[in-house]
């Protein structure tokens, strides 16, 4: 008995806050997804529809969809392609000062920030900027540069899951699929990836998600370029239902994501 | 204090000391003209001068200085009391639980943003009187960042098992005195690890801010936005943004100093 209060005296603050504060909001904008609103007005009309929804599958809405989907997934991609090879050096190749100095570049740049390092990356890219008279080619405003900085800004969100996870990782694993006979590939494709891919998955739960919700960066290094974010962002003054229902379609993407990481033990290891 | 390195096994480092060198480089060289013209036409220190003097970014900075003093407080208690009850107990729902507290970094941003800029709107201004502002903003910064506070705490409280804290019970503490003279110390370390990454995310927070600051709560990272874009400000956001690369070393350097990486930023 005495256990049960405790336990209600620990939960309940946290939880009234959790659920109020978030849950509520959320459900509220949830239920505003199935509103509409005066063409006349902008006044939003609370009667049931599912109209925002079947506007959603208009041709322009799901190409917007498409598109913020092939960044997440394409800078997910480019993290891990990124993170492996680096998180491995770091981890088992390193020695011990080096190690500590590239932890510090890995952390530093992900306590600087945000719209420090997207605004310098619009000097990176911008005609005439950086790598244009540097390198003497740049991607300009665009798809290219969105990707490009939205990799930089969460590689290190992949990075350090993946190298806690090969700190982790035995030795004797290494050596014991060795002598039985593995080489190189076999061990990395049979002892490595499934050890890591768990942290892999817990980093792809940030790199997506952050990746999938980002409008800042896309208005800073993208241009003209529309993605769910910041087709929410234009209809949030218009059309706050229709806005609802994008930032809903963002949600249930991510939801979906979540379930789908969730059998890789990723979730444990957020 | 090390700068940050620059080794030539890690491109990733290049990249970065290239953009903020890109930033350093034009906050010191650049006139007004060619603002975002490279390389930058000039040497001069006269932003500096203009930027210490400004009005804008230090009113900012003072308010995120208070969101951030404000939401990491919340953070640190009710995420403190969320890890013991799911750390300590065993209860129905307690998955459901651990989902949610991590929803709110998660799930985008500006869902979060609209959902609560909405509430303000419907509820908190209508019936209660609450506009925009302070308030709001640590509210909102408070619900994502009980999940590091969370994290932390949850993380050393699995590596101390539960064993002392039976100990304490066995010789006749009570439940508070056992967090007291045992618990608490015992955390120390990981609860300043959270709100050193509670006080982080609060002050970079800009999505949700944008939605729950009122016209005149302004976070420096508004600040920043909103002058981005203005060709006779941006020498002095170069300035700014400068003196926040520098900074960002100080926390890495804290956390290493408390002792493991894990404090150091993993799952901010």
């Amino acid at each position: 008995m005495r256990n049960r209060r405790g336990l209600a005296l620990l939960l309940g603050p946290p939880l009234l806050w959790l659920v109020v504060a978030y849950l509520g909001a959320l459900a509220a904008i949830f239920a505003t997804a199935f509103f509409t609103t005066d063409p006349f007005t902008n006044l939003v009309v609370r009667t049931f529809s599912t109209e925002n929804f079947r506007g959603l599958l208009s041709a322009t809405y799901v190409g917007i969809i498409g598109r913020t989907l092939l960044i997440a997934v394409m800078v997910t991609v480019l993290c891990v392609l990124v993170a492996v090879p680096f998180a491995f050096f770091m981890a088992r190749v390193a020695p011990r000062r080096l190690r500590g100095l590239l932890l510090a570049a890995v952390l530093v740049p992900l306590w600087a920030s945000y719209l420090v390092k997207a605004y310098a990356w619009r000097t990176m890219v911008q005609p005439g900027g950086v790598l244009d008279s540097t390198v003497g080619a740049s991607p300009g405003y665009g798809l290219g540069a969105v990707v490009l900085t939205l990799t930089y800004l969460w590689l290190p969100y992949m990075i350090l899951p993946v190298y806690a996870a090969f700190e982790r990782l035995p030795e004797s694993h290494l050596e014991a699929s060795a002598d039985l006979g593995g080489g190189p590939v076999a061990t990395f494709r049979r002892v490595v990836v499934p050890s890591i891919l768990p942290a892999i998955a817990a980093g792809s739960v940030f790199t997506f998600s952050l990746s999938l919700g980002d409008y800042i960066a896309v208005q800073i290094v993208g241009g003209k370029l529309q993605v769910l974010g910041t087709a929410v962002l234009q209809n949030i003054t218009l059309d706050l239902p229709f806005a609802a229902a994008l930032g809903t379609a963002s949600v249930v993407i991510m939801v979906v994501y979540l379930l789908a990481v969730r059998r890789t033990g990723a979730l444990e290891n957020l | 204090m090390p700068p940050p390195p620059c080794s030539p096994f890690s491109p990733r480092s290049c990249w970065h000391s290239s953009t903020c060198h890109s930033s350093w480089w034009r906050s010191t060289r650049s006139t007004s003209d060619r603002t975002f013209g490279w390389p930058p036409p000039g040497f001069t220190t006269q932003w500096w001068h203009a930027a210490l003097q400004a009005q804008g970014p230090r009113d900012a900075l003072l308010t995120s200085v208070k969101a951030g003093l404000g939401a990491t407080t919340i953070a640190l208690v009710l995420g403190t009391l969320l890890a013991l009850a799911l750390s300590r107990y065993d209860f129905f729902g307690k998955h459901a639980i651990s989902i949610l507290v991590v929803l709110p970094i998660a799930l985008p941003g500006i869902v979060t943003g609209v959902a609560l800029q909405s509430v303000i709107q419907n509820v908190l201004t209508p019936v209660f009187g609450i506009g925009a502002g302070l308030f709001t903003i640590i509210v909102g910064h408070a619900t994502f960042c009980i999940v590091v506070v969370f994290n932390n705490v949850t993380a050393r409280l699995r590596r101390m098992g539960a064993s002392l804290d039976h100990a304490s019970a066995d010789l006749g503490a009570r439940p508070w005195t056992t967090f007291r003279l045992v618990t608490f110390p015992l955390l120390r370390s990981s609860l300043l690890a959270g709100a050193l990454l509670a006080f982080g995310l609060s002050f970079d927070e800009i999505v949700v801010t944008t939605f729950t600051a009122g016209p005149d709560s302004q976070t420096l990272p508004i600040w920043i936005f909103d002058n981005l874009f203005r060709p006779n400000q941006a020498p002095v956001v170069n300035v700014i943004a400068v003196v926040l690369v520098a900074l960002s070393i100080v926390p890495v350097w804290v956390a290493q100093r408390l002792g493991g990486t894990d404090a150091a930023g993993s799952r901010l």
